[in-house]
């Protein structure tokens, strides 16, 4: 008896607590070994350097692993505008990134578009690519920047493993002119 | 004042030449704060340009800039046209400057634009600077050029629909577009079959999001094997509309803007444009500010030296300069931030003088970090300078002669590390650069080896000029006198929290700002770059009516196609550090 019943129930007490394990391992190791893609694009670029280089040194968090080819990147830090001229090749290494992913807007610019408040820019990548972190500042001290990581390892540590699959992004939509 | 009067002499002989050799096509303008100004007749454009460039006398050998402006706008103009196509000259041997101007009516402008046909004879045969600024006045404003090879989009993507910077195209008009432009026009007919996959030739798309390409570059090559046979280049990716944003807000508004444009050395596009508006306004600024303007300058040129040469060696494989440099960097961001509240977008300069004066320790910190920089270019260049690897990969290198620097507008390191000898901080001088014992470090190579190592040698050479500068660092305000111009002060008796007369000054200054009287200005300055160059219309009421940006990287990266061509692939991605192209500046 018992056993059977047990498992008929999804829910069960043995499966959930193995899941809960695996979630938290598999989080754990997320968190704490995050591969940074940096678009980085202006200003804010030159900030990430000094956050990479040995005064702020991101290593510290366990993300100092810079990749630039999407495949092998978790995270994607969009340091700098993004104009419409841009966008779409921001979201074509987005869709190229595989699961699980995350995006850290840092930067004004990134975030709201910033004081480009005109024809070229893109008020936000949220208007093409889902945001998980959003850091502000002109450029963000490095301080913030690392705060900002640390938010993310927050929330990976909080997922599930079936939450890690990011939303479908927002289509581009064509605007009359 | 005698520069300035044997300067206007000088442009004078221009003005009469000109109007003597083409009477019937070329027209005295206007002389304004010692600038003198042609009209020529839009189809004489070229034989003008030619007889500047090839008459012994004259010997402009400079095109420095070429913009144009949409004069839509301007109250009671005593002319009908609409838009102007200016081209900025310049003479090393005379050192002079004359601004020559074609008028083109809107009829003319909007029948070309729809019959696609040329209206203003190209420039590209004379100057090779033409080719991208003829394409950027063609995007933004809509003139189009006849004869121009390669007559497209620049900045904008190419599908975008009207010309941004007209004055009836809406600040905040965005327009959603897809996939970039695949550019296989510009790489011309291939030899063989292109996408036989037995033939030798590939096409190569590297950037704009590529490590080599620092961010925001692309350029498409054709490959034969490893070895490039043809490469083009597209930009744009940076643009975030400085010009159109700049004719929004007030004089005031627009220096925080510039501080973005060369991001690395915000300082110094803070002086440029400053120096810009006070020729305008005809204002010399205090002793004090002008040694700290000075200094700060020196200092923006050696942390965007840093970057340039640590990015570089990383293109090259050497990380270990890199910590060296950017640990000075990090410390100059110390003083920086210390002076300025900001660590990398620094806004610290004011028109008519600068924000506040300096801190207490200013002097000292800088000393002490001017120390560390010796001793970490002294390690860096330990590193490198006979090191094999780095000698093997960037010596004779994407060379580029002399002549081919100047006729594609190269300015600063880039063009004295190919054997020409031009700074303006020694050839123009201002703000007492003239006072100050320095050297101009002039390489012969014109490879990457050189571009590089010029740096150094500059770095050198600003430490010189900031000690002097510290030594002989005067008192007194750091603002001029002029209600008009410069912000009262807050706190005292005499301040806006202590009397009335200065509450509504600073009312006034924050409702009007300046307001410079109606004329165009153009001010170039040494930037670390080369020639920043601001040219400014005013029609007189407290927003700029126009704000150009001669950018010195718009026209050394123009040349990177020619450049790479024949080398490989990995020379290329070494040849795009040594340039220091900063895409803020770049693309605007």
């Amino acid at each position: 008896m018992g056993l059977e019943s047990l498992f008929a129930n999804k829910s069960g007490f043995l499966a959930t607590k193995f899941d809960k394990l695996i979630n938290e391992i598999m989080n754990w190791g997320r968190k704490n070994s995050l591969w940074p893609y940096p678009f980085g694009t202006a200003c804010c670029a030159i900030e990430f350097m000094g956050v990479v280089s040995n005064k702020f040194d991101i290593s510290r968090f366990g993300a100092e692993l810079v990749r630039f080819s999407p495949r092998q990147a978790d995270v994607l830090i969009v340091a700098g505008t993004i104009n419409y001229k841009m966008a779409p090749v921001m979201k074509k290494i987005y869709n190229q990134m595989s699961d699980p992913k995350w995006v850290i807007a840092m930067g004004a610019c990134a975030a709201c578009g910033g004081f480009y408040d005109n024809y070229a820019t893109v008020m936000g990548i949220d208007q093409v690519i889902p945001v998980d972190v959003y850091i502000p500042g002109c450029p963000p001290r490095p301080e913030a920047f690392l705060d900002g990581i640390v938010k993310l390892q927050e929330k990976i540590e909080n997922e599930t493993t079936t939450q890690t699959f990011a939303q479908p992004p927002r289509q581009l939509v064509e605007i009359k002119t | 004042m005698t520069t300035t009067v044997e300067a206007k002499a000088g442009t004078n002989l221009t003005v009469q030449k000109i109007t003597e050799q083409f009477p019937d096509k070329a027209v005295s303008l206007h002389s304004h704060q010692g600038e003198d100004t042609v009209l020529i007749d839009k189809d004489s454009i070229v034989d003008v340009l030619r007889f500047c460039k090839t008459d012994s006398e004259l010997d402009y050998n400079f095109l420095m800039d070429l913009s144009a402006s949409d004069h839509l706008e301007i109250q009671d103009r005593d002319y009908s046209e609409r838009y102007e196509v200016n081209y900025h000259l310049l003479s090393t041997s005379t050192r002079d400057r004359i601004r020559l101007k074609v008028r083109l009516d809107e009829d003319q402008v909007e029948r070309s634009l729809r019959e696609e046909t040329g209206l203003v004879p190209t420039a590209t045969g004379l100057w090779g600077t033409a080719d991208w600024m003829e394409r950027e006045v063609y995007d933004l404003i809509g003139v189009r050029f006849n004869g121009h090879p390669n007559m497209k989009r620049i900045l904008t993507h190419y599908k975008f629909v009207g010309h941004a910077l007209r004055k009836d195209y809406s600040l905040k008009q965005g327009q959603w577009l897809d996939e970039p432009d695949d550019m296989f026009d510009e790489l011309g007919e291939s030899e063989g079959e292109t996408h036989d996959l037995f033939s030798d030739e590939m096409e190569l798309n590297i950037g704009p999001s590529h490590p080599a390409m620092h961010g925001t570059f692309r350029v498409l090559a054709r490959l034969d094997g490893e070895t490039i046979k043809k490469a083009a280049c597209e930009i744009g990716y940076l643009h975030r509309a400085f010009e159109k944003t700049a004719e929004k807000g007030t004089y005031t508004q627009v220096i925080p803007y510039t501080d973005r444009l060369n991001y690395c050395s915000a300082l110094t596009n803070n002086v440029a444009y400053c120096r810009t508006i006070e020729k305008m306004l005809d204002l010399e600024v205090t002793e004090r500010a002008i040694f700290i303007r000075v200094i700060i300058m020196e200092i923006s040129r050696i942390i965007d030296h840093l970057i340039c040469v640590g990015t570089n060696l990383v293109d090259m494989g050497a990380l270990t300069n890199f910590w060296y440099t950017f640990k000075v960097r990090e410390e100059i961001y110390e003083v920086l931030e210390s002076l300025t509240g900001h660590r990398l977008t620094n806004n610290y300069v004011r028109i008519g003088g600068l924000a506040y004066d300096l801190y207490d320790g200013f002097e000292g910190h800088v000393r002490s970090c001017l120390e560390d920089l010796q001793e970490s270019v002294k390690d860096v260049l330990g590193l490198i300078q006979k090191n094999r690897i780095f000698l093997d990969r960037s010596k004779g290198v994407s060379t580029f002669s002399g002549d081919d620097a100047v006729s594609d507008g190269w300015t600063g390191p880039c063009l004295r590390a190919s054997g020409v000898d031009w700074d303006l901080r020694r050839d123009v001088p201002y703000y007492h650069y003239d006072e100050f014992d320095f050297d101009v470090p002039v390489l012969q190579g014109g490879d990457v080896h050189d571009r590089l190592l010029i740096r150094f040698l500059e770095m050198e050479q600003s430490v010189r000029i900031i000690e002097q500068a510290l030594d002989r660092m005067p008192g007194g305000p750091v603002n001029v006198d002029m209600r008009s111009t410069v912000m009262p002060d807050k706190p005292g008796r005499d301040g806006v929290y202590g009397n009335i007369e200065s509450l509504m000054n600073h009312f006034v200054m924050v409702y009007d700002d300046i307001k410079p009287p109606a004329g165009e200005v153009y001010e170039a300055t040494e930037a670390p770059n080369g020639e920043l160059g601001f040219y400014v219309i005013s029609d007189g009421s407290g927003s700029p009516y126009r704000v150009r940006v001669r950018p010195p990287c718009f026209l050394i990266y123009s040349a990177f196609p020619k450049l790479i061509e024949g080398g490989m692939i990995a020379d290329a991605v070494i040849t795009i550090g040594g340039l220091n192209v900063i895409a803020g500046e770049l693309d605007r």
